[in-house]
């Protein structure tokens, strides 16, 4: 009796905990509690039902991309899978993934004296997917909007062209059309739209593919296997081990955004 | 009462004409914009905003500062701004519809404006901004049709319009303060992330809009038998020369915030602003010149002496305007885009076509101006004779 209410409290209070982390701190709360043996809560959690469904997230292991050695095949498979178009300039380019030096993708963790690897280092990134978006709060008429899983999602039919989820992302994952990008897609893919002049547009994580049961182009694409994709709510996956067994970084944690992606340095 | 816009001599019409070759410039460009895009302008995957959005963030104050004759008049009756008011609430309604204007020319995909409304999304300040702006305009226009037409009937106006006027004046602080939780929100963009931008947008446009109120009661002074009072003149210089202190302290604490906890991403922006980074300096001529003018400015109207003289007060006047043009309708949204997230300098200038458009919309600003200011002196002149 006694360890059955013990248990109930205990629960009732981390199920509190864990809405409140969850819609009022984004996670930036969980981490703060450190008295409970690792891995201690988020079980409790799930035997609960705080977490259920998906959360979609990728990993990048930059130990193993090659991405400074010229390899862009992750770009290219984007490219052609989500019509890019290639306007020749930077001006009016749309970029869904592309290489940042390691200084410009991580402005605020720059060290002195990094391993010379990451003085050259080019990492690849795309739209955060981010678990607290600051682009969807903005977004005056809910073009873009996080689904269950945590994709961050773009409607271009409703998107009015206002750009003010550019101004509000930290981390420059969203591109605008300029102009009509039609007639610079190389080759278009016939089975996904192409877009219009004047809407914003970004990596969705190739949710057109998940829906087929597929993995997202990049990660499918990728030499190295320096790609994974999964679900961190499952325990069993390969990117849970990853983020276990690993050392993450995340860009601007500082934030509160709670980007998706996790690179393994 | 419009028909006193259709009547007037020669110089009203050619005026009214040479307004409508630059608006139909402007319209004939932003036709081009429609059918490119808005590449056309010098805005970039980086520098996402440029002069249409800082236009519309200086005029927006413009529209809030009919409150700085509004309230003297109305909360404490005030009666030597009795012959302005009703110009200050005019330019109010010039002011909203070229703001209006200035985000409407900046959408890429403009037929669509009308989501705004069919799905109302109330954690988007950007909504907010827009029922606030459009609510101004409608209260303002109730405001000087009433108290027009009451004063053209030579009758006391009606008594429900004394609530409508007291509404807009915590409505007109608002559109500004919610102009600037626009960008003060924005936990990506260092140079606006400060409790301080609401506060000084109001200063600024407490100096630059009561300056152009001065500037236009000066002309129509000149061009007709109408006089805004000495009294009253004197009064906005002072109104001026207290929210342009307040402007300049806000700017220099903003400094101080910036360079004393001295954090790489803050110091960027104001670096690029006032020194360049790495010999990129397009807007450091500009904001030095708009630092100079703001101090010269403060020291012209400070002294009593210089400010009552009518002619150094234009001249302090028209370097205040000019001054926080620069400041806000140039470098304010730009600057918050440069360094980019990822700490490049892209940098930004408006092209020929967009800085026309521009300039149609103030045109059609300055149009609306006349035709108004026609309007409500003509009523005045029937009461007068």
């Amino acid at each position: 009796m006694k360890s059955g209410r013990r248990k109930f409290l205990k629960v009732a209070g981390l199920t509190a905990f864990g809405f409140a982390s969850d819609k009022l701190l984004g996670n930036k709360a969980l981490a703060a509690v450190k008295l409970l043996e690792p891995g201690e809560i988020n079980k409790e959690l799930e035997t609960a039902g705080v977490i259920k469904g998906e959360r979609l997230v990728m990993i990048v292991d930059l130990r193993k991309c090659v991405s400074e050695k010229g390899c862009t095949k992750c770009i290219d498979a984007c490219n052609h899978e989500h019509n890019i178009p290639d306007f020749g300039e930077t001006k009016d380019e749309i970029k869904w993934i592309w290489k940042e030096p390691y200084e410009n993708a991580f402005v605020d963790q720059e060290n002195f004296y990094m391993t010379e690897k990451y003085e050259s280092k080019n990492v690849p990134v795309f739209c955060n997917n981010c678990d607290n978006p600051p682009c969807v709060n903005v977004c005056p008429t809910q073009a873009t909007w996080k689904r269950e899983d945590g994709i961050v999602m773009m409607d271009w039919h409703r998107c009015i062209g206002c750009r003010y989820c550019m101004a509000a992302c930290p981390y420059g994952s969203r591109s605008f059309n300029w102009r009509d990008p039609r007639p610079f897609v190389k080759e278009i893919n016939s089975e996904f739209p192409t877009r219009t002049k004047g809407v914003v547009e970004k990596c969705m994580f190739c949710e057109e593919r998940l829906a087929k049961g597929q993995q997202p182009a990049c990660v499918e694409v990728c030499p190295e296997k320096a790609l994974v994709f999964g679900n961190l709510n499952d325990s069993k996956s390969e990117v849970r081990k990853l983020l276990k067994e690993n050392f993450s970084i995340r860009r601007k944690p500082g934030l509160g955004t709670s980007p998706e992606i996790y690179y393994l340095v | 009462m419009l028909e006193y816009a259709l009547k007037g001599n020669k110089k009203y019409w050619s005026w009214l004409l040479f307004l409508s070759i630059i608006i139909a410039a402007g319209f004939y460009f932003y036709l081009r914009q429609l059918n490119y895009g808005l590449g056309l302008t010098g805005m970039s995957r980086n520098v996402s905003w440029g002069l249409y959005i800082a236009q519309f963030t200086f005029i927006v104050g413009v529209a809030a500062s009919a409150v700085m004759v509004v309230l003297p008049y109305y909360l404490h009756d005030y009666k030597a701004f009795g012959k302005i008011t009703i110009l200050g609430e005019f330019l109010a309604i010039a002011s909203v519809i070229m703001c209006i204007l200035f985000v409407f020319v900046d959408l890429g995909q403009p037929s669509r404006v009308a989501n705004i409304f069919l799905y109302p999304t109330f954690h988007s300040l950007m909504f907010w901004d827009v029922v606030a702006l459009s609510g101004y305009l409608v209260i303002n226009v109730i405001i000087t049709r009433v108290s027009l037409a009451s004063e053209n009937k030579h009758i006391a106006p009606p008594k429900w319009i004394r609530p409508v006027i007291i509404l807009s004046i915590p409505w007109a602080v608002s559109i500004h303060t919610v102009t600037a939780f626009l960008l003060s929100g924005l936990a990506g963009r260092p140079f606006w992330l400060t409790a301080i931008l609401a506060p000084r947008f109001l200063a600024s446009a407490f100096s630059a809009g009561p300056a152009l109120l001065i500037i236009f009661c000066y002309i129509v002074k000149k061009l007709t038998k109408f006089d805004p009072g000495e009294e009253a003149i004197k009064k906005l210089a002072l109104i001026i020369t207290y929210a342009m202190c307040v402007n300049i302290f806000f700017i220099l604490m903003e400094f101080f915030t910036t360079f004393y906890s001295a954090i790489p991403e803050h110091i960027a922006h104001m670096q690029y602003l006032y020194v360049g980074i790495d010999g990129h300096t397009r807007l450091v001529p500009w904001m030095w010149t708009s630092a100079i003018l703001s101090i010269a400015s403060l020291i012209f109207l400070i002294v009593p002496r210089l400010r009552q003289n009518k002619k150094i007060l234009l001249i302090a006047c028209s370097m205040v305007f000019l001054s926080i043009w620069i400041d806000k309708g140039l470098g304010l949204i730009i600057t918050g885009f440069i360094p980019t997230p990822f700490g490049n300098v892209i940098q930004y200038w408006p092209t020929i076509p967009e800085a026309l458009i521009s300039l149609g919309i103030w045109a059609i600003g300055i149009f609306l101006i006349t035709i108004f200011y026609k309007i409500a002196l003509s009523v005045r002149r029937v009461i007068e004779t």
